[in-house]
């Protein structure tokens, strides 16, 4: 059916899943959306036609395969407005754990043909490989920011950029330390904000899954770590965990006395 | 240091026993009442309504980037020092809509809050100089702020002197503790038998007419005054005095900033757990369906890049400048703007930094060690 409603696509690389998941969980936004695009692509939900040209496409997922670069490009193609949601998309997830290692090396020693299996040798964030106009961190991604972005989007608007660090959606919560209070490391305060410090909210630290801060002193929460009782490798992993990838933590986690394993 | 008015003491006494006619007396009075509570292992301002939910018996190990509750042999109330917040969020909402718009047909309303008149029980001495410096600045005729004056006007301060000081406290030399002496209307002193109470403005004497006080005792005056005198005593933490703040303003290059910098986060938490930082930001929440949008209010941070940039470039793009500016603007840029220092010495910036960043040591080094740099 054509409508002249904008047209939007949500596409899945390699991922979870968790995010689209996210998305569905909405609840009433997610039922007013058809008011405002038509939904022509999203295989989680119900519409399967990906390669439709549309206003905006969502992507969920890292880059790993060959196959994955061609169809990022024609996504790229069909897009006018491209937006990478969560920590795969934008940092290539948990999975770019593999880019520290020997991929080859560990495939040969968990299949018995590897040589059928075709991956790249790294598990790449979307802007990689193509242009990508907004990017929407986390693991999942909060989907509330994500139609807030949407909403600006159809507007013409430039989305706000959050700039804070979780500690600050700590605060203004009025959450408790775990740090001050229990000695519990914590990456809230060289991690972007966006969850509304989901984990602190539940007692416990925050393991850093938006990616760095703006800014990102690794070296002093490194040593404070290291003051509450992790070694170096614990240290070490703080950082290598699910935004491994994202530019400040993989520096971070490259420049660290603990890495040794890659 | 500018002070209002010191109130005049006439306490009277209540026995420990009876501390319950205090709490029955405030609630009688109409008003909601906020006590100390163990939450999540910090003291935390929750509604009560009986003594028995008050903590009792604890008291609190405040250093830098820690903080504990321990168990005291005693029975007292106020044995700690204070939570993770003042009075701050009571008043200046860490998160809030200020007005909402409708498209059609176009209309803006502002949203004000809705607080019930509210007591807070057990306020000290650094947050309500905190809270004096907060009604300067949101309350001041030319652009009073209509969302912080409607909840600022429900509250009933119930103060408390502090009989000792955490190690991180240091409101003796900024002049605003340990003992409660401005903007209560209501105040405690805490004895080993009871409290000594006293009113501190006429909303604070219509609760206190209906509880029967005996008069004080000469020795029970004599504690009081002792308790501060030893809380005052046992703080380890001083500031230079005001005018040797200001020369902050000829140190800007001095070295000791970079070692700050190697170890400041950058997280913006000293300035959320500080009563007096009163910055914040607002942005626009539009609906999905593009018919009504919020504006929204929320705490800033000196420490953000929001905060550090103008016309869409950062003036202060790195962590040294922005502590500089949280360091010099609370130390000596206040001086100028608000007629005193910024810093009522709860010391909370000290105990919520997570890595233990302390301004007194920090200004100290920038102040007298090495020679100027300029
Ligand atoms: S719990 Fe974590 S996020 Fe919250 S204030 Fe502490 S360090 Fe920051
Ligand atoms: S608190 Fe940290 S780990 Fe938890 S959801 Fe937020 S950013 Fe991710
Ligand atoms: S600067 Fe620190 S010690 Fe001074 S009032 Fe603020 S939080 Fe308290
Ligand atoms: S700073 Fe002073 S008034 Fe405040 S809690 Fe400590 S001793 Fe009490
Ligand atoms: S001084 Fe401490 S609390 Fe403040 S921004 Fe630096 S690390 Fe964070």
């Amino acid at each position: 059916m054509a409508t002249d409603k904008p047209k939007l696509a949500v596409h899945k690389f390699s991922s979870c899943d968790g995010c689209q998941l996210a998305l569905l969980n909405l609840g009433e936004p997610l039922l007013a959306l058809p008011g405002l695009v038509d939904i022509v692509h999203f295989a989680e939900a119900g519409p399967n036609s990906p390669d439709q040209a549309v206003d905006i496409s969502l992507v969920e997922g890292s880059v790993s395969t060959p196959e994955d670069i061609q169809r990022i490009q024609q996504v790229r193609q069909n897009s006018k407005l491209l937006v990478s949601i969560g920590a795969c998309a934008t940092s290539g997830g948990l999975q770019a754990l593999g880019n520290f290692a020997n991929r080859h090396e560990w495939m040969a020693s968990v299949y018995s043909n590897p040589e059928n299996i075709e991956v790249l040798n790294s598990s790449d964030p979307i802007s990689k490989h193509v242009k990508v106009d907004l990017q929407i961190q986390g693991c999942p991604v909060n989907s509330t920011q994500v139609i807030g972005a949407l909403r600006n989007l159809l507007s013409g608007v430039a989305p706000r950029a959050e700039v804070h660090s979780v500690c600050m959606e700590c605060k203004r919560q009025g959450l408790i330390c775990t740090m001050v209070t229990q000695g519990e490391p914590c990456m809230g305060p060289v991690t972007l904000a966006g969850c509304g410090a989901l984990c602190p909210a539940t007692g416990r630290g925050c393991y850093g899954c938006y990616g760095p801060a703006e800014q990102l002193n690794d070296r002093s929460i490194s040593d404070r770590f290291e003051q509450l009782g992790l070694d170096a490798q614990a240290v070490l992993r703080r950082f290598r965990f699910i935004a491994n990838s994202a530019a400040g933590f993989k520096a971070a986690s490259e420049g660290l006395r603990g890495d040794t394993d890659g | 240091m500018q002070q209002s008015a010191k109130i005049e003491r006439q306490p009277g006494f209540l026995p420990r026993a009876d501390f319950q006619r205090l709490l029955d007396g405030v609630v009688k009075s109409g008003y909601q009442l906020l006590g100390p509570v163990v939450k999540d292992g910090a003291i935390q301002l929750m509604e009560v309504s009986d003594a028995r939910q008050l903590v009792k018996g604890l008291t609190n190990e405040q250093q830098p980037g820690h903080y504990r509750l321990q168990q005291t042999a005693g029975e007292r109330l106020f044995d700690w020092n204070h939570g993770p917040q003042g009075l701050k969020p009571l008043c200046f909402a860490p998160h809030e809509v200020l007005w909402v718009e409708q498209k059609d047909p176009l209309s803006f309303t502002t949203r004000l809050p809705d607080l019930k008149p509210t007591a807070v029980l057990g306020v000290r001495g650094c947050d309500l100089a905190a809270l004096a410096i907060q009604d300067r600045h949101f309350l001041h005729a030319a652009g009073a702020d209509p969302h912080y004056r409607q909840r600022r006007e429900q509250l009933l301060l119930i103060g408390i002197d502090c009989a000792h000081s955490a190690e991180s406290c240091f409101c003796a030399s900024t002049g605003d503790g340990p003992s409660v002496n401005q903007g209560v209307d209501i105040g405690l002193s805490e004895l080993d038998d009871g409290f000594l109470v006293w009113s501190g403005s006429d909303q604070g004497e219509a609760v206190l007419q209906q509880i029967d006080l005996a008069a004080a005792q000469t020795q029970q005056l004599e504690q009081m005054a002792r308790q501060s005198e030893q809380a005052a005593q046992e703080q380890q933490r001083k500031l230079p005095s005001a005018e040797e703040l200001m020369r902050l303003y000829q140190r800007l290059e001095h070295a000791h900033w970079q070692q700050i910098a190697e170890r400041c986060l950058g997280c913006g938490n000293c300035t959320a757990v500080c009563p007096t930082c009163f910055c914040y930001d607002t942005h626009h929440e539009v609906s999905l369906d593009g018919l009504s949008a919020q504006n929204v209010r929320q705490w800033d941070s000196c420490f953000s890049a929001s905060h550090s940039s103008m016309g869409g470039f950062k003036v202060r793009g790195d962590i040294l400048s922005r502590y500089r500016q949280w360091l010099t603007h609370k130390l000596a840029g206040w001086q100028e703007q608000q007629g005193r220092i910024g810093c009522t010495g709860c010391g909370r910036c000290i105990t919520w930094c997570p890595v233990g960043i302390d301004l007194t040591k920090e200004s100290d080094a920038i102040l007298w060690e090495g020679s100027l740099d300029e």
